[in-house]
Formats: C-alpha cells, sequence, structure tokens
C-alpha cells in the first residue's frame, strides 16, 4: 500500500469517526447557529456606532461572524481536535503502540484531524453559514474565483490550526496532565484566532501584534480573502511560512520527546 | 417511580448533594497546584467575554446606546447569576454521557433524590473562577455608574443575583431533562445556558424586537438582569413593560423551577436504561 493511501484512509477513518455521532452534530449546528445569532446583533451595533470598523461595512461584519460560526469546529478553534485523542494516548501511554506503526507520527495525525475538520465544515459549518446568508445581508463574492481562493486558505489554516495544537498536545510528554494545555489552548485560540472580534478591528498595537501571530491564518486569512480585503498570495504566504515554521517546531519537539522521554506504562 | 414527598425529602437531597460535592471537592484537592491553575485558567476563559466587550468600547463609546458601566453592570449581574448556577448544577451535561455507558442507573439504585446526585456530579470547585470575574466586573460597574441609589435599588441587587442564579439552575435542569430525549445532543443546552448569559452581557437595545419578546415570554432570560436593572439604571423598560416588573424575577424564578421540576420528572419516568 503506498503511503499516500495510507494516509488517505487515515483521514476517511477521520471522517466517519465524527461522522457517527448524528445527534451530536445537529445539536452542534443549533448552538452554532444560536451564538452566531447573538454575535450578529452586537457586531451590528458596534459597526452601527462606528461604521467602517477595521475596514469592514456591515455586511462584511455578518459574513465574518457566520464564517466564525463555520469555522469553529472545523478549525477546532477552542481545542477538541486530534489533539485531544493524542494528549490521552500520551498520557495513558498507548503512544508507544502509535510510535511503532511504519508510519510518520505528525503526518498519521494529521490526516485524521483533516478528516474530522472535513466533516465538521460538511456537516456542521455549512448550515450555521447558510442560515446566516438567508436571515442577514452578507458580502458574498458571486465570482468563482475568491471562493476558489478561499479553499485553498481553509486547507492552510486547516494545517496550521493542526500544527499548533500538535505542538501544545506534545507538552503532555513533560506535563503529563493535560487540564491546563487545553485551558490555554482554548484561550488562546479564541481570542487570538478573532472570535471575539475581527483581528482587524483590534486598536493599535494589540492589533499590529495579533494579525502576525499564527492564529490569524485561521480565521483572519479566510474571511478576508474570501470577501476580497487582501491579496490571496499574500495571505497563502503568510499561512504556508507559518504552517512550515510550526510543523517544522513540531517534528523538533517530537523527536525530542520519543528520544529522552520514558512512556507511560499502566 | 414513586417517590415520597415532604420535608425531609428537601433536607436529604441537600445532605446527599453535599456529601457528594464534598467528596469531589476532596478529590480535586488532592492536587492543590492544578486546582488553582485550573480556578485561575477559568477566571480567564469566562473573562474573554468581557475583553470582547472592552475591545469594542476601545473603539466606540456606547453600544445600542449604553455606556460601558452600564453593560459592565450587565455583564456582573449577567455573569455572577450564571455562575452560581453553573457551579451547583453546571454538571448535568455529564448525564447523558452517564446514560450511554449505562452508568447512570447505578444513581437510580442509591437511597438518595437523583436529581441531587446528578447535580453534584462531577462538582468542580474551579468554577468559582467564573464567579469571581462576575463579581469583579459588577463591583467595577457599582462603582464607576452613575445611580441615584436608593433602598429599594440597592435591595433589588442580591435578588436580582438570586433569582437570575435559580432561573439559570431551572435552565440547566431543563437542558438535563432533555438528555433523556436526545443523549448525544446535550450541547443543544448550551446555545440556552451559555448562550443565554452571553446575550444577557448586552442591552436589550442592542437586540431585534421580536429576539427580545422571545427572551422575555418564552425563555424569560430578561428577569435576570434586563428588567430589574431597568429600573435601578433608570432606563426604558425592554418592550415598554409595566414597571412592577422590575420586582416580578422572584416569581419568574419560581415559576421556572417548577416547570423544569415538571420537565425532569417527565424525563426521568420516561428512561429506559441501555440494558447491556
Amino acid at each position: 500500500m503506498g503511503s499516500g493511501r495510507l494516509y488517505l484512509a487515515v483521514a476517511v477513518g477521520g471522517f466517519r469517526r465524527y461522522a457517527t455521532y448524528r445527534a451530536a452534530t445537529a445539536a452542534g449546528i443549533f448552538t452554532n447557529t444560536v451564538f452566531g445569532v447573538i454575535l450578529v446583533y452586537t457586531y451590528l451595533a458596534l459597526w452601527d456606532e462606528k461604521p467602517h470598523l477595521g475596514g469592514y461595512d456591515q455586511a462584511q461584519a455578518v459574513t465574518y461572524v457566520w464564517l466564525g460560526q463555520c469555522l469553529y469546529a472545523t478549525l477546532a478553534i477552542q481545542g477538541g481536535g486530534a489533539e485531544k485523542d493524542l494528549m490521552e494516548r500520551i498520557r495513558t501511554g498507548d503512544i508507544a503502540v502509535d510510535l511503532y506503526r511504519p508510519a510518520d507520527l505528525q503526518l498519521w495525525w494529521l490526516a485524521g484531524d483533516v478528516g474530522r475538520a472535513l466533516f465538521q465544515m460538511l456537516g456542521r459549518g455549512v448550515i450555521p453559514f447558510v442560515f446566516g446568508a438567508v436571515f442577514f445581508p452578507m458580502a458574498l463574492p458571486t465570482d468563482v474565483t475568491p471562493w476558489a481562493a478561499f479553499v485553498v486558505t481553509l486547507l492552510l489554516a486547516t494545517v496550521v490550526s493542526f500544527a499548533i495544537r500538535y505542538l501544545a498536545a506534545l507538552s503532555v510528554f513533560w506535563l503529563m496532565d493535560a487540564m491546563g494545555v487545553n485551558q490555554a489552548l482554548m484561550i488562546t485560540g479564541i481570542f487570538f484566532s478573532g472570535m471575539v472580534l475581527p483581528l482587524n478591528a483590534f486598536p493599535g498595537a494589540l492589533g499590529e501584534i495579533v494579525r502576525v501571530l499564527p492564529w490569524a491564518a485561521q480565521l483572519q486569512m479566510p474571511a478576508d480573502v474570501l470577501m476580497g480585503e487582501t491579496d490571496p498570495l499574500r495571505a497563502y504566504a503568510f499561512q504556508a511560512a507559518w504552517a512550515v515554521v510550526l510543523l517544522a517546531a513540531g517534528r523538533l519537539v517530537q523527536s525530542a520527546a520519543t528520544r529522552r522521554v520514558v512512556v507511560q506504562g499502566g | 417511580m414513586a417517590e415520597p414527598f415532604g420535608g425531609s425529602r428537601a433536607g436529604e437531597a441537600l445532605r446527599a448533594y453535599r456529601l457528594i460535592a464534598g467528596m469531589w471537592i476532596r478529590s480535586s484537592m488532592t492536587y492543590r497546584a492544578s486546582f488553582v491553575v485550573t480556578v485561575f485558567g477559568n477566571l480567564l476563559v469566562t473573562g474573554l467575554d468581557f475583553v470582547a466587550i472592552l475591545l469594542m468600547f476601545s473603539q466606540v463609546d456606547s453600544l445600542g446606546g449604553w455606556s460601558l458601566p452600564e453593560v459592565a453592570f450587565l455583564y456582573g449581574l449577567s455573569a455572577t447569576a450564571f455562575g452560581l448556577a453553573d457551579l451547583t448544577f453546571g454538571s448535568m451535561d455529564v448525564l447523558g454521557r452517564r446514560m450511554r455507558d449505562g452508568s447512570f442507573d447505578i444513581l437510580l439504585v442509591r437511597p438518595a433524590p437523583v436529581l441531587a446526585q446528578v447535580a453534584a456530579d462531577h462538582f468542580a470547585l474551579r468554577r468559582l473562577g467564573r464567579i469571581t470575574q462576575g463579581v469583579l466586573v459588577l463591583g467595577w460597574g457599582l462603582l464607576t455608574v452613575d445611580v441615584d441609589w436608593t433602598t429599594a435599588k440597592v435591595l433589588l441587587l442580591p435578588v436580582m443575583l438570586v433569582s437570575g442564579g435559580v432561573i439559570f439552575c431551572a435552565l440547566f435542569v431543563a437542558g438535563a431533562a432533555f438528555q433523556f430525549l436526545a443523549q448525544d445532543a446535550a450541547e443543544v443546552q448550551n446555545a440556552f445556558t451559555y448562550g443565554g448569559t452571553t446575550l444577557l452581557q448586552y442591552p436589550p437595545t442592542v437586540f431585534g424586537k421580536d429576539f427580545v419578546r422571545g427572551v422575555t415570554f418564552m425563555l424569560p432570560l430578561a428577569f435576570v438582569n434586563w428588567v430589574p436593572a431597568a429600573y435601578v439604571l433608570e432606563r426604558p423598560y425592554p418592550l415598554d413593560l409595566p414597571r412592577w416588573t422590575s420586582f416580578a424575577s422572584p416569581l419568574v424564578a419560581v415559576a421556572c423551577c417548577a416547570l423544569a421540576g415538571l420537565a425532569w420528572r417527565a424525563g426521568l419516568r420516561s428512561y429506559r436504561s441501555t440494558g447491556s
């Protein structure tokens, strides 16, 4: 079996695993839609008070909200993707089995997480987004080109999101307990991805900083590409650079962990 | 199932709750450093909502016509009331998991009220972080907001917090009852509990009229803070409600509890074990 087919099989497994829980998915759609409605009202009030905040008009701010609800589970912005299982396997020592496999550890988990993301996008993310487009004014392109560029940024965003969470998961090799790491992932993910407010609406120096951190690759970049607020090539370069840096860091930490750390035994 | 009624029943429930919660506290205190870190983390996570509001007010002077201290007052009331409910009833979303893996049956055969056992299950003292954060914002709001304080307004504050907390508790119980119907769909209740506290952190003027109607008459969240706060801040009442409604929160809370209790009983009666 070619290695490409192996990782494809892992990705399909990730997709099917999440597709199993239909009621949970429906519940997620409902919750994302309710939160979307609440956020839209607060953003509309904010943009009413200050039109063109962060370079967005009201329709663009609304689009940003619904894209955020669409990508919230897709990119596991507050955690809860493949890294959760990885942390558990490191804690219990099951990771030893993974290390024995004739497959690359990082690619294996990336493939599984991409499968998960694809399901969360199609099964959970699209419906709230469509709901938003039907009931609120949104700024969506009618041309195919921005949508194609958007799909590319989504793929890159998925890789960056995984790379961040993979690094966090590896820390459990040393920390043993995942609770604090998960909390840190949640706080940084929600804040720096721009789930509370679009990053381009952050004030002053804080705005300058958050817009160059890797989390900006997750929601802000795809949103700006979709709405034509940034050059797609610039967005790709930014996302790809962070993906390479974070994945490389992940490999470094992984090799340090597997060489120096004694696996937990039961 | 037949359950005896009477005064001793409530006492029994409280005693069971205290014992189970105490056990979970002792277990979390085994790792003291971890406990302190998680309380702090909880405080930070819940504080993100307020950071969002601060970020908004870094760009504007008012939101929906309300100033930052007024919004902080609303936020503090909503977050503290929700924090109280989250601490006492917030672990009920594990109920669906217990039904799936069959461990819910164990709770049914124990000689203690099931609701008390479920509510105290996985009691997490770290949720004090949320209450602390809510109280801090409420305190800051009270210090900075421009209000002519009267005895009635001061007395209304604790009434709001307690009634608000009870309304949210009823929501948690209703959410738990819903899990008897749809075990995997525990997340639906988040839309009402977490969604509820989030929307109450913003002024009612921000939302559409139909939306406000919904959270006043159908799901009476408006009585947690919007309606009584209108009296304290001398603001126009949402939906032009009459003035006396500001003092109706305790009644609304009692009604919510009665409905949630009925839902819980109906859910419990319909429970069929997984059988495996």
